[in-house]
Formats: C-alpha cells, sequence, structure tokens
C-alpha cells in the first residue's frame, strides 16, 4: 500500500506520536485562547491572597468570632448571592452561545436592552432558588438563622444581587467578544473581588494602598455593614447609601459595555460563529 | 403583474464589508421585487453568507445602505425584523428545548397571538406536530429543518431569508421543503431570498439569480436568460463557467454579464 509512513508497532501498543497530537491540539487551542492561560494562574494566587488575609486577621482577633455567632455563616451566605448573581446572569448569557442561538435570537425583534433585562431577571431568580435552601439549613446544622438580620438583610441581599449583575454582565461581554475559550471568567471573575470585599474580616485588615479600592466596590459596604448589624446592632445608612450610589453606577457602566460588546460583535460578525 | 414588475421589497446600495485584509463583499447593488424569489449564487467564500447576514442586522456593514420595507435598514431594523424571518441550517435553535418549546418561546419574540394555536398550526403545516415534545437535539436533520423552517414561518413573514435551505437534506425531505417553499409563496405572496449551492433548487423556485464572486455580483437575471446568454444547459454550467473564469482582477468581471461567454 502506497502512502505515509506509520510508526505502529501493533494494535497494543502506545504510540508518542498520537499521545503527541493530543497534546499538541490541546497545546493549540491554549496557545490562542489568552483567558485558559490566564486562568492556569488565576486561580491559585486567588486563594492565596484570600486565605492569607483570613489567616493574618484571625492571628491578632482569634476571639472576634466568639463576640457574634454565625458572623461566618451569614457572611458565606451573603457572599453566595454575589456569587450567584453573577452566575445567573453568565449562565444564562452563555446558553444562548453554547446552544447557538444568538443568531436566531438576533434576527427576532428582540432588543438588545429586553435581552440584558431578561439576564437580571433571570439572575435574581437563579440567586433565589441558589441561596434560600441554604439559609434555611443553616439553622438546624449550625444554629444560624440568618433571617435575625432583619430588614437589613433585605438592603445587603438587594446590593449584593446587582453587583453581581454587573460582574456577570462584565464577563458576558468578554465572552461574547473573545469567545467561549473566555467562559472561565464566569465562574472566575468574581473571586478577584472576594479579597477586597471583607466577607470574613474588615477592610482595615487590608494593606492601607487596596482599601481604596476595596471601599470602590458596594461589597465591602456590604460585609461592613453586616457585621455593623451583627456586634452592634446597628444598620449602617452611610454603608447602605455607599453601596446604592455604587451599585447604580456601576450597572449604567457594565450595561453599556455589553450593549457596546453587542454591537462590536454585529461589526466584527461575532453572533453567527460561536462555538470553540 | 410578474414579480420583477412589483416595486422593491429589499434595495441595496454600494454595500460593502471587510474584515481586516479581506474583502467580503465590495460595493455590491440589488433589488428584490415584492412577491418574487431571488437567489443568492456564489462559491464558498463568495460573499452571499456575509450579504444575508448584513441584510438580517447580524452584521453591520462598513459602506453603503439597505432599504427594507421603505425602512433603512441600518436605522431602524426593529421596525422591519417583526415582517421578516430567517431560516439556516447552521443556525440553531436551542437542542435542550422541545419543539414545542422553541416555537413558543420564538412565537413570544415575536409577539403572536394566541401562541399555541399558532404553534399547532405551524407545526401542522410543516407535518412536524408529531415531534413537538421531543427534544431538538434528538431530531435527524431533515426534522430540524422542517422546525427550523417552522420557526421561521411562526409569523408569516411578508420576507423569507434563507441560508442553504436543502443542505444536507435527503433527496426527497429537500422536495418537500422547495415544494413548501413554493406553495408558501403563492399563497401569501411573500418575497423570498435565499444563497444556495443547489443550482436545481434555484431554477425550480427562482425568478432571478444574483451570482457572486470575490464578494461582487458579476451578473444577474432570471434562471432561463442566464442560461440562453451563456449558452448553456443549465444553471450549473453558467455557474461552473462563472466560478472557474480567470479575468483580470478579483471581481472577475463587471456588473453586467460581460465575464466572456464561452463558445
Amino acid at each position: 500500500m502506497s502512502g505515509g509512513r506509520t510508526t505502529s508497532r501493533g494494535p497494543g501498543a502506545l504510540s508518542w506520536r498520537r499521545m503527541w497530537a493530543m497534546i499538541l491540539r490541546h497545546l493549540y487551542v491554549l496557545r490562542r485562547s489568552w483567558p485558559r492561560l490566564f486562568e492556569l494562574a488565576y486561580w491559585p494566587m486567588v486563594q492565596m491572597v484570600l486565605w492569607g488575609f483570613i489567616t493574618t486577621f484571625f492571628l491578632e482577633h482569634s476571639s472576634w468570632v466568639v463576640r457574634a455567632a454565625g458572623v461566618l455563616i451569614s457572611a458565606v451566605l451573603l457572599w453566595d448571592v454575589l456569587f450567584r448573581a453573577n452566575l445567573g446572569v453568565c449562565l444564562t448569557f452563555i446558553e444562548e452561545m453554547w446552544a447557538r442561538n444568538l443568531g436566531q435570537l438576533f434576527v427576532s425583534p428582540l432588543r438588545p436592552l429586553e435581552l440584558v433585562s431578561s439576564l437580571l431577571i433571570l439572575s435574581s431568580i437563579r440567586t433565589l432558588i441558589s441561596v434560600a435552601p441554604a439559609a434555611v439549613v443553616a439553622l438546624p446544622l449550625f444554629d444560624v438563622w440568618v433571617f435575625d438580620l432583619g430588614l437589613p438583610l433585605i438592603a445587603f441581599f438587594t446590593n449584593l444581587l446587582v453587583m453581581g449583575w454587573c460582574i456577570g454582565l462584565v464577563a458576558s461581554a468578554l465572552v461574547l467578544r473573545f469567545g467561549l475559550g473566555a467562559e472561565s471568567l464566569c465562574w472566575l471573575g468574581i473571586f478577584l473581588f472576594a479579597p477586597m470585599s471583607g466577607i470574613y474580616y474588615p477592610i482595615d485588615t487590608l494593606p492601607g494602598w487596596l482599601q481604596p479600592l476595596a471601599w470602590a466596590l458596594p461589597s465591602a459596604y456590604v460585609f461592613e455593614g453586616m457585621r455593623a448589624v451583627l456586634f452592634d446592632g446597628l444598620f449602617r445608612l452611610d454603608y447602605f447609601f455607599s453601596a446604592v450610589a455604587l451599585n447604580g453606577l456601576y450597572l449604567f457602566l457594565t450595561s453599556a459595555l455589553f450593549l457596546y460588546m453587542l454591537r462590536r460583535a454585529r461589526v466584527l460578525g461575532l453572533l453567527l460563529q460561536q462555538g470553540e | 403583474m410578474s414579480p420583477s414588475a412589483r416595486p422593491p421589497i429589499i434595495t441595496v446600495d454600494n454595500l460593502a464589508k471587510r474584515f481586516g485584509d479581506v474583502t467580503a463583499v465590495e460595493s455590491i447593488g440589488f433589488s428584490v421585487a415584492e412577491g418574487s424569489t431571488t437567489a443568492l449564487l456564489g462559491s464558498n467564500g463568495a460573499g452571499k453568507t456575509t450579504t444575508l447576514s448584513i441584510l438580517l442586522g447580524l452584521l453591520l456593514p462598513d459602506e453603503g445602505t439597505v432599504t427594507m420595507f421603505g425602512e433603512d435598514m441600518l436605522r431602524h431594523r426593529y421596525r422591519v425584523l417583526p415582517w421578516m424571518n430567517f431560516s439556516s441550517p447552521y443556525v440553531e435553535l436551542p437542542r435542550r428545548l422541545s419543539v414545542a418549546e422553541n416555537l413558543t418561546v420564538y412565537a413570544h419574540l415575536y409577539g403572536l397571538d394566541r401562541v399555541g394555536e399558532r404553534v399547532r398550526a405551524v407545526a401542522r403545516d410543516l407535518d412536524v406536530e408529531s415531534l413537538l415534545k421531543r427534544p431538538t437535539g434528538d431530531l435527524s436533520s431533515g426534522q430540524r429543518t422542517r422546525v427550523a423552517l417552522a420557526k421561521a414561518l411562526l409569523n408569516e413573514p411578508r420576507l423569507l431569508l434563507m441560508d442553504e435551505p436543502t443542505a444536507s437534506l435527503d433527496p426527497d425531505t429537500a422536495d418537500w421543503v422547495r415544494g413548501f417553499l413554493e406553495a408558501y409563496r403563492q399563497r401569501t405572496g411573500a418575497t423570498i431570498l435565499l444563497a444556495s449551492h443547489n443550482m436545481a433548487e434555484v431554477e425550480r423556485l427562482c425568478d432571478q439569480v444574483l451570482i457572486m464572486r470575490a464578494g461582487a455580483i458579476v451578473d444577474r437575471g432570471p434562471p432561463a436568460d442566464l442560461i440562453a446568454r451563456y449558452g448553456r444547459r443549465n444553471l450549473e454550467e453558467v455557474f461552473l463557467d462563472i466560478a472557474r473564469y480567470r479575468g483580470n482582477g478579483d471581481g472577475g468581471g463587471t456588473d453586467q454579464g460581460v465575464l466572456p461567454v464561452p463558445q
């Protein structure tokens, strides 16, 4: 038989050549996708930074948690509101990319702002479904009833929900622009904000140079506000209004970014080119 | 009145689209008469899908204007979109949704009244009633094409744009789709613009053909006129003459049939 030379040594023999071909196949993908390369280094770095700050804080304040039982559980639950709200926007949008459905949607009379609004509504529904069972289960397991936070809980929930929407809109805009190779931004992007949000420790635990950045995040006001309620029984209106103002600004900016990326997608022809 | 004598429902003027150094479409212009069926013909990469995408508003051109139903499509596409629809084997419907769920979602997107009734009616027309409860991803390509067509006809569009409507279909299903499109046009007076590689299909369905090459329209006319002008037996031979012509410049010719007619 004519044709290419083969190095196969029989049906059972392992071929380094074939394994190399498979490695090459994925190296080609990695080489062309900065989000995938970035992701490799990103997660270990975020974990190290977050737990580094937690360790630093508790080394100096070992009796802190004792003063307000449930502070960590409440923080975890509220963090999950932010996480799920972000994921709710991203997953709903990416589902359309996975389904290669964007082309069909955008030849229908659906307007971009209607798409954005539906993403936010779906995110709210998904967040409620995700967080509510965990909040209930925390009572029998840890004797923590997050609803003891009272009316401020609604303020915290709403602010974190809106901030999650904003991060989700940015991640979705980037996935639309750079393709599904960037989809891990939906899961990982939000953790960039975890160390600066002061979820498990006060913002003044952070280095001085990082604190202004932290105070630019609505989540920092929410978690500080949560601790004020739990430790001092005080709902800080200044924190609340700061978070609302920042969220209003960010929601406007991130919606504008998402709409701009949709328009860029129409310039670059991305609405019909989805998939790997 | 013959279709070509009716007023245009689409008017494209001086349309151009480039992706970096690649020219996808260069200064094309054409009009499509109301109630006609027009084909965009051309080899792969000739610019057919780019042109369709611009008409649909999925792609913004670098230059030129598109007027549809008397509206500037690039500025007021939302006034036009409810009157048109689109079908392509390359743009899918969500595979995890059942056929009925997909059709229901799109019926709502088009703002239709009595959604359930309309979904059942269009499913009956396209012979997909028995598929309504099945996941769209489980369907064969023939079934999927009929479901895509059902979605495209939900709003009874006055303008239907189609990208290779019978690609990857067996001859029987493809013939059924062509027959359906003919009947739909006769019944509703709709206008159809399709991109196709199937010359027999174009000869059967179309009043007018726009032949593209390297982003330009290099010839146009009714299929019978083109066949006569090139002295060929069918449209496929005309297409091959044009596709294989090695003239000066990328455009391969000009707009009025000046590609050399083989002797």
